[in-house]
């Protein structure tokens, strides 16, 4: 597939303050990218640059190979939906809709047609004649979004267009777009800060740290083969160990613990013998047994704490040097506090992350 | 409950004294006898019908509404383009400049009266329509400014963005979308300022010639000159077209109110 867009070198400096940092990124024609990060790290102002409400102070955005720095956003064609909905409250939900279309200078009839073919898409044909403010917050994200959708732009740009929604319509509205997306074809360009949104509605999350990329990949690689601390920790919850590399072998490493426990684990990156490292232990691939298994990996230590949770128990553990957090399947055993278990994994569980 | 007795008590006082130079002049409007005073010996429109048809009282009123109509216009233009101007965050000094539309407001009319004449002379425009328009027109603006900057302030700014970024060029989304939003604003400016060039006495004085005399100038002089019920029923159109002007207002608000 052909690189669609391409953020070149990008910097954006608001007075004194970097906000956007050098960066580059490449997006195909029909993707799903979510930029993911902490509140100001820079992934609105992106999204901005990319619609043309913002200049980058250096670099150039290329839309299919030519540079778009000087084109004016109207003439953009991308549809951009924000978080505040941004409906004309003075027109009715099928004007909205129409907008984009008048603009075009199409004819009466097709945008009639149009228009009722956005409106079903997103089931509120029903309410082509109410005002913005007679509908709910859901119903009104579903305008936004046909009114984004209705004139067939050339990239769809999202900026946390879910965030004001409870949490059931949240999640029926990530599948629906992740339906029209794959539906449509559609190139998506998806600002969100919450990180279960980004794993289920991308092909690709770019994790963002003030102002940079920390890792992009798909769902799997950016939870599974964190590349750095900082995603590692951002993205679900995890387990980080000091400890100092002993040998590197191929894509594994023999890490020592301050407890003097080995481990043996998958590497993110270049690390060398002798170097200090994290590495990222994901609670949910802990096993609890009162016997050295036979896994990989094993450490010994004593239960402090246990808590059931619904869908899981999550067990506080002690180790010589450091705590531990498992989360184990509902149909596990309860581990009482005082407990001594071995906490295994095995090496592709973990990760060793360079500092 | 003595306490809300007083409050109501307050309240009613504080109408009444608003209000009581209307109730005092409103009844002598339609006095038959040839001076302003009380008792009214009996009811009559004849004041009414001098002010239509006495020469200096329709011309008054005939100029009251060229002027008022000329200001209105020039003021919502420039007051609303100021505040447009105004919303820009690249603005240097943007706070200063804001006051610096104010400051008709606040300066006192006397002294904006000299200056405006000096200045029109320089120009040649005393004693002319044009000359009370641009003088009604500075004292004007003030009010558009801060009732158009209000109305923008209120606007999401990213509803405009949304307009851009399907496909609209900025002059379009000024006239689909900001400057429908900004309606209630405007027409309340329009209003303010018409309302302003209808009560302006001191710059007219300065600046109108005697073919510029607008109803508050006549009732002014006529005043010192001889004091007839003509006043009284010149006070009365003003109130009336005052209370009229409002409900305009007030059902153009609503009906844009419930457009949203
Ligand atoms: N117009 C502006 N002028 C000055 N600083 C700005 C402007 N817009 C954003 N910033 C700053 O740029 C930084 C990044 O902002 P941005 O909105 O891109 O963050 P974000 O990643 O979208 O955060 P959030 O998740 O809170 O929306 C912030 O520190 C913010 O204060
Ligand atoms: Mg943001």
């Amino acid at each position: 597939m052909a690189e669609f867009i391409r953020f070149d070198r990008i910097t954006k400096f608001y007075g004194p303050l970097c906000v956007v940092e050098n960066l580059d990124l490449g997006i195909d024609k029909g993707e799903f990218v979510s930029l993911l990060g902490p509140s100001g790290s820079g992934k609105t102002t992106l999204l901005m640059m990319l619609a043309g409400f913002e200049q980058p102070t250096s670099g150039n955005i290329l839309l299919d190979g030519t540079a778009i720095n000087d084109v004016p956003t109207h003439r953009r064609d991308m549809g951009v939906v924000f978080q505040s909905y941004a409906l004309f409250p003075h027109m009715s939900v099928g004007e909205n809709v129409a907008f984009p279309l008048q603009m075009r200078g199409m004819g009466r009839a097709e945008i009639e047609g149009r228009v009722k073919r956005a409106l079903d898409m997103v089931q509120l044909s029903a309410f082509a004649d109410r005002r913005p403010s007679q509908l709910s917050g859901g119903q009104q994200q579903r305008v936004a979004l046909s009114r984004a959708l209705v004139f067939e732009p050339r990239v769809v740009l999202m900026d946390e267009p879910l965030g004001a929604l409870d949490k059931q319509l949240r999640e029926q509205m990530q599948l629906d777009i992740r339906d029209l997306h794959r539906r449509l074809g559609l190139t998506i360009v998806f600002v969100t800060h919450d990180q279960s949104e980004a794993l289920t509605m991308s092909d690709r999350v770019a994790v963002f740290n003030k102002g940079k990329i920390e890792q992009i990949g798909t769902p799997r690689q950016v939870y599974d083969e964190p590349a750095t601390r900082f995603v590692a920790e951002f993205i679900g919850e995890t387990n980080l160990v000091e400890g100092v590399v002993e040998a590197v072998e191929g894509e594994e490493a023999t890490v020592r613990l301050p407890s003097g426990a080995q481990i043996v684990s998958a590497v993110s990156g270049s690390v060398s013998s002798g170097q200090p490292v994290f590495l990222s232990i994901r609670p949910e691939r802990v096993d609890l047994s009162e016997t050295r298994g036979d896994a990989r990996n094993c450490l010994e230590t004593q239960v402090t704490d246990s808590v059931y949770q619904g869908d899981h128990l999550r067990v506080q553990l002690q180790n010589a040097a450091h705590p531990l957090i498992a989360k184990l399947g509902r149909r596990s055993r309860e581990f009482p506090p005082g407990t001594r278990v071995y906490a295994g994994f095995s090496a592709g569980d973990c990760r060793v992350i360079a500092p | 409950m003595p306490m809300k007795l007083a409050r109501t008590a307050f309240a009613a006082l504080t109408i009444l004294f608003l209000v009581a130079p209307l109730i005092a002049i409103l009844p002598l409007a339609f006095t038959s006898s040839v001076i302003l005073t009380y008792p009214v010996p009996s009811w009559s429109l004849r004041w009414f019908e001098e002010l239509f048809t006495a020469d200096a009282w329709r011309r008054a009123i005939v100029n009251s509404l060229i002027i008022g109509t000329g200001t209105t216009l020039l003021a919502t233009v420039l007051g609303t383009a100021a505040s447009l101007g105004l919303r820009n965050r690249l603005l240097f000094f943007r706070g200063s400049m804001r006051t610096l539309f104010l400051l008709p407001m606040v300066v006192p009319a006397v002294v904006l009266g000299v200056g405006m004449q000096v200045l029109l002379a320089g120009f040649g425009l005393t004693n002319s329509y044009a000359g009370v328009i641009i003088a009604h027109t500075v004292v004007a603006v003030p009010f558009v400014v801060v009732s158009v900057t209000g109305a923008l302030a209120g606007i999401d700014e990213r509803v405009e963005l949304a307009a851009q970024s399907l496909g609209a060029p900025p002059a379009t989304v000024f006239r689909r979308v900001t400057l429908p939003l900004a309606m209630p604003g405007v027409l309340s400016g329009a209003v303010l300022a018409f309302a302003t060039s209808l009560d302006e006495v001191v710059l007219t004085l300065f600046v109108a010639g005697p073919n510029q005399r607008t109803l508050a100038r006549q009732m002014f002089s006529s005043i010192r000159e001889n004091i007839s019920p003509a006043i009284a029923a010149a006070a009365f159109l003003f109130i009336a077209a005052t209370v009229v002007i409002g409900l305009i207002v007030v059902l153009s608000r609503s009906m844009l109110a419930k457009r949203r």
